[in-house]
């Protein structure tokens, strides 16, 4: 039995309602802990005074330099003491999921386990990180629940200017649109970069996020400094049993307004079957005995659309790897930036090619850490210096996919002209 | 005296094949299509005619260990041991027998866990960690998240609208809880107050400096002390130098507000992936149930509900109808601070003679 709790009255309007409640779970750990007793009674002071009391420090484990996120109380008495003794520290301790974030329930229960034993039990599934936070932990059992929990087969996250937890979508797992095997790729990156996860030693943070297609389920685009997004070269793929099944569900209609109308680059035409082009780029499929969608492949942009209304009927194709985009980050301190298109295609089939990924990353951290500026993302440092030279940094040839445009002012010194056109013209008579 | 043996921490990241459900493993890379027999459950079928059924269920996210081992019970009971998570904290149980799914979704809904967030549903909301454990929160988004979701209880468990609706809230203007077709942010709207006693000790006056989006902070001395001063004409309040130095206190109960945003798309389909666009401001950070902006994300997704056709994600809709009626549309006002100046606003004007009437 923990100590008296305090009054609630805020925290208690957050226990009403049928979306599960964060304080009633907080509560039932109250009835054993003193430490979260005095938690609620902390963020009810936070409710009451519209303001957070939680601040920074330095606290690790032996042998990292982050992934721990230290937290101590600025509640205090007149004498300086923290007014909710109990939970005057609240560390949170970031821990790598498995890709996809998959579990079986024996690692759930021994997490619970060691979080009852040594921390708040309070455990959130997971951060916008894409770890698992083990939320609330003194100072003095942060070492103790670390131990056992890097025993279970679990390494810890990033934290501060390091590399970062990745995440991947659950892909091949229980996925048809999957283009490449997430989990492998986010396995691999994850490995090479373990010293930059654990040891800040970067100019900022950096983030990896893998998606299996174009739906982008991870935000990488918009979030990760560099995003792998699963795609395909060859013709996308077509079903013609599930093609007149979804046509024989849904009708006309939704195939007029719903798929061929919605494709953004007007590759998918409604035919009569008889008249459907058979050029090696045209893929098409049957909707009834007589009309069928052709889509041609070459002014298909692998958007998803289609696919996800048609899911089965359309496909990926087979040549199946991924577009490579960097530099997406979040408002500070320019501004969000989307990630841009850096290798529109890497095959991503076999072995070696997953090590050429992880090469082009690291060719990508060393710039980094040598170019930006403290506390700049790669998307900020490629504003600043200009694609052109991330590219000429980083061994990347340039390439026509990674502009919407060309440019559309002329300040720019172009005297190097013939010997760039010398250059690609020897490079195409030498392919 | 001999220092204790410390123990050194093994390095490597896991494979997830052993923590994979049975089928998945087995058919990993080898899935023909899915469908969704009913909101909160996805079918999915492999090409070697093996079939398997995800329940989705929303969770708190933060969770204490009686809820987890509850959860892990259940998956004990009906999906082999296995379970697994999404990006918006839904739990997710995989089945190879279809007879399990009714079963398993009332042991859900009887123990409080909502069976939904599939397909054209309003997912469970993206958001940070607030109050309870941030050092720069203005907000807590797990207690705005909460209401938040109990409002919108039957569009969780229901598949009703246009398209997907992914939501997300986050504490301060980092945005953390990343970008989504309705974003609540926390909005700050005066300067920071800086505590002059503290700055020398505790902050890297330089690194402060250099964090200003509009180079508004100086170092200067103040009352005889190193200190950083900020033109409060230049300010705009985004409260980048907070996080590395806390004395410059950015965070106000009173002037601290909620702004929304719409339109952001993280998916590629149809058009590029956006971001979400500041739709509403100055709403009171009125803890613990936030009213005013539930009522404002309700009104929005009302409207999207009703008007968008489908497939269109709010952006698509409101690219279809344009600003000015979804403004009126949603009774919200256009304000002079959503005309954008920051760098490359121009962009965001109209430089065209396409206007709707």
């Amino acid at each position: 039995m923990a100590k008296q709790p305090h009054a609630t009255p805020m925290l208690d309007e957050l226990e009403k309602g049928p979306w599960p409640s964060f304080v009633t779970g907080l509560k039932r750990l109250a009835k054993d802990k003193d430490y979260v007793v005095d938690l609620l009674g902390h963020l009810e002071h936070s409710y009451e005074t519209k303001k957070g009391y939680w601040k920074g420090g330095t606290v690790g484990v032996f042998g990292y330099g982050g992934g721990v996120i230290p937290r101590f109380t600025e509640i205090k008495d007149e004498n300086g003491e923290p007014r909710f003794k109990d939970a005057a520290e609240f560390h949170t301790i970031r821990i790598m999921p498995a890709p996809g974030m998959h579990y079986d329930t024996d690692t759930l229960r021994k997490f619970c386990d060691i979080w009852d034993k040594y921390g708040s039990g309070l455990i959130a599934l997971h951060g916008q990180s894409g770890d698992i936070m083990m939320q609330g932990c003194t100072t003095e059992n942060v070492q103790k629940a670390w131990d056992e929990i890097n025993e279970m087969g679990f390494d810890m996250g990033g934290a501060g200017p390091a590399v970062r937890t990745a995440m991947s979508c659950v892909g091949a797992a229980r996925c048809e649109q999957s283009c490449y095997d997430e989990a492998l790729a986010h396995q691999k990156i994850i490995n090479q970069f373990l010293d930059d996860i654990h040891r800040p030693a970067l100019p900022y943070k950096f983030k990896f996020k893998f998606s299996g297609c174009g739906n982008d389920c991870m935000n990488a685009i918009q979030r990760a400094d560099m995003a792998v997004i699963g795609t395909w070269r060859d013709n996308m793929s077509t079903d013609e049993a599930l093609a007149k099944q979804w046509f024989a569900k849904h009708g006309l209609n939704e195939l007029i307004n719903d798929v061929v109308s919605m494709c953004p680059t007007r590759a998918i035409q409604l035919k009569d079957t008889k008249d459907v082009r058979k050029d090696a780029h045209v893929s098409s499929v049957a909707v009834n005995d007589s009309q069928s969608l052709e889509i041609d492949n070459k002014d298909c942009v692998r958007c998803m659309h289609c696919i996800n209304v048609m899911t089965g009927a359309l496909g990926p194709g087979k040549d199946k790897g991924a577009t490579i985009l960097v530099g997406g980050h979040s408002h500070l301190k320019i501004g969000a930036t989307m990630g841009t298109v850096v290798v529109p295609f890497m095959d991503l089939k076999k072995e070696e090619d997953y090590e050429q990924m992880v090469e082009l990353a690291q060719n990508i951290i060393d710039f980094f850490a040598e170019n930006a500026l403290e506390h700049e993302r790669t998307g900020e440092m490629i504003e600043r210096i200009g694609l052109v030279n991330f590219l000429e940094g980083i061994g990347v040839e340039i390439d026509a996919n990674m502009v919407t445009n060309p440019r559309m002012n002329p300040y720019v010194r172009t005297d190097g002209w013939d010997e760039e056109v010398a250059k690609i013209n020897a490079k195409k008579a030498a392919a | 005296m001999a220092q204790p043996q410390m123990r050194k921490p093994v390095e490597y990241f896991l494979d997830n094949k052993k923590y994979l459900h049975p089928k998945l493993a087995a058919n990993y890379g080898n899935w023909k299509y899915h469908d969704r027999p009913r909101p909160g459950v996805l079918h999915h079928v492999a090409h070697s005619g093996d079939q398997v059924w995800s329940v989705r269920a929303g969770t708190q996210r933060q969770m204490d260990v009686h809820t987890i081992r509850l959860l892990c019970d259940i998956a004990d009971k009906f999906a082999e041991g296995r379970v697994r998570f999404t990006i918006r904290s839904n739990i997710e149980y995989i089945v190879s027998d279809e007879a399990k799914v009714a079963p398993l979704i009332a042991e859900l809904e009887k123990n409080g866990f909502p069976v939904g967030g599939t397909g054209n549903s309003v997912s469970m909301v993206a958001h940070t960690q607030g109050w309870l454990h941030c050092d720069i929160p203005g907000t807590d988004a797990s207690g705005v998240v909460k209401s938040m979701m109990d409002a919108l209880f039957d569009d969780f468990k229901n598949e009703e609208m246009p398209n997907r609706v992914r939501l997300s809230t986050s504490c301060c203007e980092i945005n953390c809880g990343g970008q989504a077709d309705i974003a609540v942010v926390i909005q700050h709207t005066k300067p920071p107050k800086i505590n002059h006693d503290l700055v020398a000790n505790v902050c890297e006056r330089p690194a402060v400096v250099a964090r200003c989006p509009v180079a508004a902070i100086r170092p200067a001395l103040v009352n005889g002390k190193p200190s950083l001063e900020v033109d409060e004409k230049k300010c705009i309040c985004c409260g980048a130098c907070y996080p590395p130095c806390p004395p410059m206190q950015i965070n106000d109960p009173e002037h601290s507000k909620l702004a929304i945003w719409v339109g952001g798309k993280n998916s590629n389909a149809r058009s590029k992936p956006t971001f979400h666009k500041m739709v509403a401001a100055g709403l009171p950070n009125n803890a613990p149930r936030w009213p005013e902006v539930n009522a404002i994300v309700k009104k929005i997704l009302d409207t999207y509900k009703a008007d968008a056709r489908p497939w269109e994600r709010m952006a698509d809709w409101i690219e279809r109808i344009g600003w000015p009626r979804f403004f009126e549309k949603t009774g919200l006002p256009f304000t002079k601070y959503m005309i954008d100046d920051w760098r490359g606003s121009r962009y965001n004007l109209n430089a065209s003679a396409h206007v709707r009437f």
